[in-house]
């Protein structure tokens, strides 16, 4: 593959030339909906819920509690790992719960979120601007990046300061002002009203990369954003503003790579590795804020529009504010809808919501609630034609036909020979698709299969070697043993061949040799149990043996604060995680009561499930234990009096020669 | 209050598959009037009763496969296969014989395979060349175009003579084939073959009544005008972006080249390359039954070779094979190869390296 | 006659010395069939099928042995069992257990005496703990199988079924909740 090298590329670029993805489609934009008027503020939601989560990659830890105060701007979570960037409070308020709360997902599943009720006042923590930032370390501007929770604002979220603190050097910084799918107008406002920060944190990141160019592509469906952009960069000679024609999914970051450079992101590649680094530029507003005001990312332009709304819009909205207030701000009108839906995202990528509740994330850019016929439905499926109008229209140059027969016959390997994971599921198939076959979901679907698939796969693998190593350490122990035995019974035949010839000392001298044997034995015994733990195979589970040893020490901590008073080890108290080990109890007094009690409740469950065995064995050869073990669930709590338990326990042996009682009647009824 | 859950995208284009369908239809109008311009009412009871075999056909099959009827039907396939058979047909042929070959298509050759977007042959052709195979004579009986007529047929003669056999005044169907000078039905392709075969030279045949009043030297009275006709259509169908460019013109390059080659190693016995282009059906199959996408190959470069080999078997069958005309052999030859070629002819995905 | 006879020897004897050659040359080594029907099982080495584990059970597979004695693998493991082994595919023997969704274990530490009886019960090493230490399992290496829970004399093993995360959601909106929150109505 002969690159375009970078004279050509900026020669053509100044030119006003572009290269051109082939495919692609044309929808219509509907983008006058919601570009007509000035982004609104809409007021303050009675409830913010902020998902942990809201980017690639992993999660941050929590810093705060449920009833604590938090300021407008505090961190609600710690990067811990370089791809986790932290969460902020988007107003002053309570903390009102930390726990699972249905999120922005296709899936409509839950996730961690922190709920914050607001107390209205919006102060913010004091914060700490950078407006000199030419005069610190890049790698400490990174980091404010990083802790001011920037993740890319155009699509997928990947952390920001990951790619601004890229070690390779950087021919093109692209800035992302595509904006390519119908109806959003979120970048477009943006670019029209605050351009003068766009260009900020395009000189924040141009300080960061040393970029040999820095280009701003805009789509030339957006005269306004193209002529106020222009404007801002006239006295920049180092900014190339490029215009390119609307073809949608020319935001794609690889397609709006090759519209430009007419390089391709290698598969399994980077941008950077072609010399690319993308922001979109929101990403870039959210830089200049975070540096330069030194305020994180707490809010974000949301296009809210469709048809089935009275005020369709932009609105600045705090991230964790719940879908159904911006609803309520720019007017929902339930009579246009015949089947309520809401799309977050656009039409051709976003997904619809199952819950009204779900918050605002950092990737959120557009609330689309269309009236009944304002988007096509593609509702019934029709036998495919072969046509390949998808064929025509794919801008990886995927067989789009081809990996719908294989996805849809679950022939995965197949599918994944034809470069299914190459997809970029932008829908441009399904789209221009004559049978309104929904073929982007066919190979989500098997996507997500594969990837499922795999997952079992290699945790079958793991099961599998750690079985082996069991069984292969079981068998060498009993080999240790067995000559073990074998010794000591040498010994002692040895010590009774000698007896006849034997002194006082060989006696001596045989005894040692027995007890020694024995000894070696025990150790050999006690070693099964000590390796059941250590003698795991060399998998990579470190993490996860860690975490429990760390479990496993809180308690022990915790309990050796109760043993200052008493020799008896008390039984671990409930917690099961180190952070909220709960307050141990006071006095020796108390830890050995509940000791006592928790040892009894233990015998007394012991024994009721021995008895209820017994008492089941009698009258039938099916063991109850599954009865038994769905009754354990219900067991009182252990903290209460050893009285309670042992009620507990005649309770339950009761209840279960009830049960086999029952049983037994019900078998001989059947006779 | 639930919300409605789907899957992105959300918007579609306008265009579904029966709208595809019918603009074909559409496209055949030129042709399909043209035709009958000079070949009579026949052209227009043949598609009548060709589609409402095929929609019968196609309605009992589906009810028995327990597939939805009246949505299958309205996506106008059976109807397109069924016309496009009916104008490739003789105009006087026999009802019975174009039921048969409606049962074909669309019963064995369509739905016995899967039904629509499952079959592996075009239905058309597949249905054509049974015909052909079953009823020689039958197959090859053309009315002479109107400039030839010996007698002119009206609506109620071509109906009782593809009913009955006969026409009201008693007529034969033989008789009704004549043409003025008394001995030919042949079309203009036929007309060469058999020439041939008589020691006459390619230059001699032409001057035939055959070839008199076409728009080019050597091109069949009549039948060159039916030509140009379906070709308008074919524009159009290229202008909307029914189908795509490929398949079309690398099958008429491809005839053109053939063609040529041949003319200029033997300018006695080969025809020139606009003779075959306008006579018989191939500027017809080049736009209506090659581009059919079911059968045909699916990439660009995929498309470009069933475009260019269908034309190559066109001219080696009519010159060194045992029929006139080809076009129905060789996009059945061709169909046969789409998986292979769709294999070879992949894309290379964006981000990999060429294969 | 005899030229005939002679070149037909020479092209037998050439095409044998050929067909030996690729056969040595372009050998494909199999996988041996207990190898690969050892593949296709779940690998949970719960033994519910009456084997020590599933390699013993793929073994006895390929010595004739029933191929639906799976409960963990259900229906996709006996059809690609029988579509390797040729034998037909039999619903799943119902005294062996019967298909249920994906369970890890889980010991209710607070109630936990240390016994070490479930880590013994463990084929593979998934509980973690020492004598009168709590235990706990390792999520990520539980197979699910079962086996640690019958031997736990205070019964603080539950069997947990693995729910569907973002992460392991497939695309099936049938498996999503259905969200029944109001939106404020307006106008």
């Amino acid at each position: 593959m002969q690159l375009p090298q970078f004279e050509d590329i900026i020669s053509r670029l100044d030119k006003g030339q572009t290269w051109s993805f082939s495919g692609g489609v044309h929808p219509a934009g509907n983008k006058h909906l919601s570009n007509q008027t000035c982004t609104v503020h809409p007021s303050l939601p009675e409830q913010l819920i902020v998902p942990v989560r809201q980017h690639i990659g992993t999660d941050g830890q929590i810093l705060v509690k449920e009833g604590e105060q938090v300021k407008k701007g505090q961190p609600l979570t710690q990067s811990s790992q370089a791809f986790s960037v932290p969460i902020h409070a988007p107003t002053s308020g309570t903390i009102k719960a930390i726990g699972d709360h249905v999120t922005a997902h296709p899936s409509g599943l839950s996730e961690t979120c922190i709920q914050i009720t607001p107390d209205g006042h919006d102060t913010w923590v004091s914060l700490t601007p950078t407006p000199h930032y030419l005069e610190i370390e890049k790698s400490e501007l990174v980091s404010q990046i990083c802790n001011a929770g920037v993740a890319g604002m155009g699509g997928a979220g990947f952390p920001s300061h990951i790619k601004a603190s890229g070690s390779k050097s950087v021919e093109f910084l692209i800035i992302n002002g595509i904006e390519c799918e119908p109806y959003i107008t979120a970048d477009d406002r943006l670019m029209r009203e605050q351009a003068a920060s766009i260009l900020e944190g395009v000189d924040i990141l141009t300080h960061l990369l040393s970029p040999r160019a820095v280009v701003i592509a805009i789509e030339d469906n957006k005269p306004d954003a193209i002529a106020v952009m222009k404007q801002a960069c006239e006295s920049r000679t180092d900014i190339h503003l490029v215009t390119v024609p609307t073809k949608y999914p020319a935001g794609g970051e690889k397609q709006l790579i090759q519209i430009l450079t007419g390089r391709e992101v290698p598969r399994d590649g980077l941008p950077i590795d072609v010399g690319i680094t993308m922001f979109n530029v929101g990403t870039c507003f959210a830089v200049a804020d975070a540096i330069l005001r030194g305020k994180p990312l707490i809010e974000r332009i949301v296009t809210v529009t469709g048809s089935a709304v009275e005020r369709p819009g932009n609105y600045w909205a705090r991230i964790g504010t719940p879908v159904n207030h911006l609803l309520s701000v720019a007017g929902y009108l339930p009579k246009q809808q015949k089947q309520p839906e809401v799309i977050m995202g656009g039409p051709m990528m976003g997904f619809t919501l199952n819950d009204a509740a779900v918050p605002v994330v950092k990737t959120t850019n557009c609330l689309l609630i269309p009236a009944h016929n304002e988007l096509t439905h593609g509702s019934d499926e029709r036998a495919c034609i072969r046509c390949s109008a998808c064929a025509d229209a794919c801008p990886v140059h995927l067989l789009p036909q081809q990996l719908f027969w294989h996805s849809k016959a679950k022939e995965y390997d197949k599918a994944q020979e034809y470069n299914l994971f190459d997809c970029i599921e932008c829908g441009a198939c399904a789209y221009v698709c004559p049978s309104e076959i929904p073929l982007v979901h066919y190979y989500r679907k098997a996507k997500s299969d594969i990837r499922v698939e795999r997952d079992e796969r290699n945790k079958a693998d793991k099961a599998k070697a750690r079985f082996e190593a069991r069984k292969a350490r079981l068998e060498r122990e009993k080999l240790e043993r067995e000559a073990k035995h074998q010794k000591a019974k040498e010994a002692r035949l040895a010590a009774v061949d000698n007896k006849t010839t034997s002194s006082s000392k060989d006696k001596v001298a045989a005894a040692l040799a027995r007890a020694k044997a024995k000894k070696a034995q025990q150790a050999g015994n006690s070693d099964a149990t000590a390796n059941e733990t250590s003698s795991a195979p060399q998998d990579n589970k470190k993490a996860a043996v860690a975490a429990a040893v760390a479990r496993a020490k809180a308690k022990k901590a915790a309990q050796q604060a109760a043993q200052q008073h008493t020799d008896t080890p008390p039984a671990s108290n409930k917690s099961t995680d180190g952070q909220n080990v709960p307050p141990v109890s006071d006095s020796a007094e108390d830890a050995q009561a509940e000791k006592k009690q928790r040892v009894a409740a233990a015998v007394a469950r012991a024994k009721a499930k021995k008895a209820a065995q017994q008492a089941a064995q009698q009258h039938t050869d099916t063991p109850p234990a599954s009865n038994e073990s769905t009754d354990g669930q219900n067991v009182p709590p252990v903290s209460d009096s050893a009285e309670d338990a042992q009620a507990a326990k005649k309770q339950r042996i009761a209840a279960a020669v009830a049960k086999a009682k029952a049983k037994k009647a019900a078998q001989e009824k059947n006779k | 209050m639930k919300l409605t859950l789907s899957s992105s995208p959300h918007m579609r284009a306008d265009r579904d598959t029966s709208q595809v369908m019918r603009m074909v239809l559409y496209a055949m109008v030129p042709g399909v009037i043209c035709q009958s311009y000079f070949f009579g009412w026949g052209v227009f009871i043949q598609i009548a009763i060709a589609t409402i075999a095929a929609l019968v056909v196609e309605a009992s099959i589906l009810a028995i496969r327990n597939k939805p009827v009246a949505r299958n039907l309205s996506d106008y396939s059976a109807v397109l296969t069924a016309c496009l058979l009916a104008v490739s047909l003789p105009p006087a042929l026999p009802w019975w014989m174009t039921v048969i070959g409606v049962i074909f298509a669309i019963g064995i050759v369509k739905q016995l395979y899967g039904g629509l977007g499952y079959n592996l042959f075009n239905p058309a052709m597949v249905a054509y060349v049974v015909l052909l195979i079953s009823f020689p004579a039958a197959m090859t009986q053309w009315i002479p175009p109107a400039p030839l007529h010996a007698v002119t047929l009206t609506f109620s003669d071509m109906l009782h003579l593809i009913f009955t056999g006969y026409t009201p005044s008693g007529l034969s169907l033989e008789q009704g084939l004549q043409a003025v000078d008394g001995v030919s039905s042949a079309t203009p392709l036929d007309h060469l073959k058999t020439g041939l075969t008589q020691a006459s030279t390619y230059n001699e045949l032409l001057t035939s009544q055959v070839y008199e009043g076409g728009p080019f030297v050597s091109s069949g009275t009549g039948w060159a005008w039916v030509s140009v006709s379906y070709l308008i259509g074919g524009l159009f169908l290229l202008k909307t972006r029914i189908i795509s460019w490929h398949i079309p013109v690398s099958l008429i390059v491809s005839i053109a080249f053939c063609a040529t080659v041949l003319h200029l190693i033997n300018q006695d016995i080969y025809g020139s390359a606009l003779f075959h282009l306008l006579n018989g059906s191939v500027l017809f199959g080049a736009f209506f039954i090659a581009t059919d996408p079911v059968s045909a190959s699916t990439t660009a470069k995929g498309r470009i070779i069933f475009g260019a080999m269908i034309g190559f078997w066109i001219i080696i069958i009519r010159n060194f094979g045992g029929y006139p005309d080809a076009v129905a052999f060789a996009v059945i030859i061709m169909n046969m190869a789409v998986p292979l070629i769709d294999y070879y002819t992949q894309p290379r995905t964006y981000g990999h390296k060429g294969k | 006659m005899s030229v005939a006879l002679i070149t037909v020897g020479l092209l037998a004897l050439g095409f044998g010395l050929l067909l030996g050659y690729a056969s040595i040359r372009f050998k494909v080594e199999s996988d041996p069939l207990v190898d690969q029907i050892d593949e296709i099982l779940p690998q949970t080495q719960c033994g519910q099928c009456g084997y020590p584990g599933c390699r013993p059970y793929a073994e006895a597979i390929a010595n004739g042995d029933e191929i639906n004695k799976c409960p963990p693998g259900g229906e996709a493991t006996i059809k690609k069992l029988a579509d390797l082994t040729g034998k037909e595919a039999k619903s799943l023997d119902a005294s062996h257990g019967e298909e249920d969704v994906k369970k890890v274990a889980y010991i209710r530490e607070d109630e936990c005496i240390g016994c070490t009886k479930c880590i013994q019960a463990c084929p593979v090493d998934a509980i973690l703990g020492a004598a009168k230490q709590m235990h706990t399992v390792l999520t990520n290496e539980c197979t699910g199988c079962d086996l640690c829970v019958d031997p736990c004399p205070v019964d603080c093993i539950d069997m947990v079924p693995v729910t569907t995360t973002t992460a392991s959601w497939r695309w099936d909106f049938k498996q999503t909740p259905k969200g029944d929150i109001p939106v404020k109505m307006v106008s």
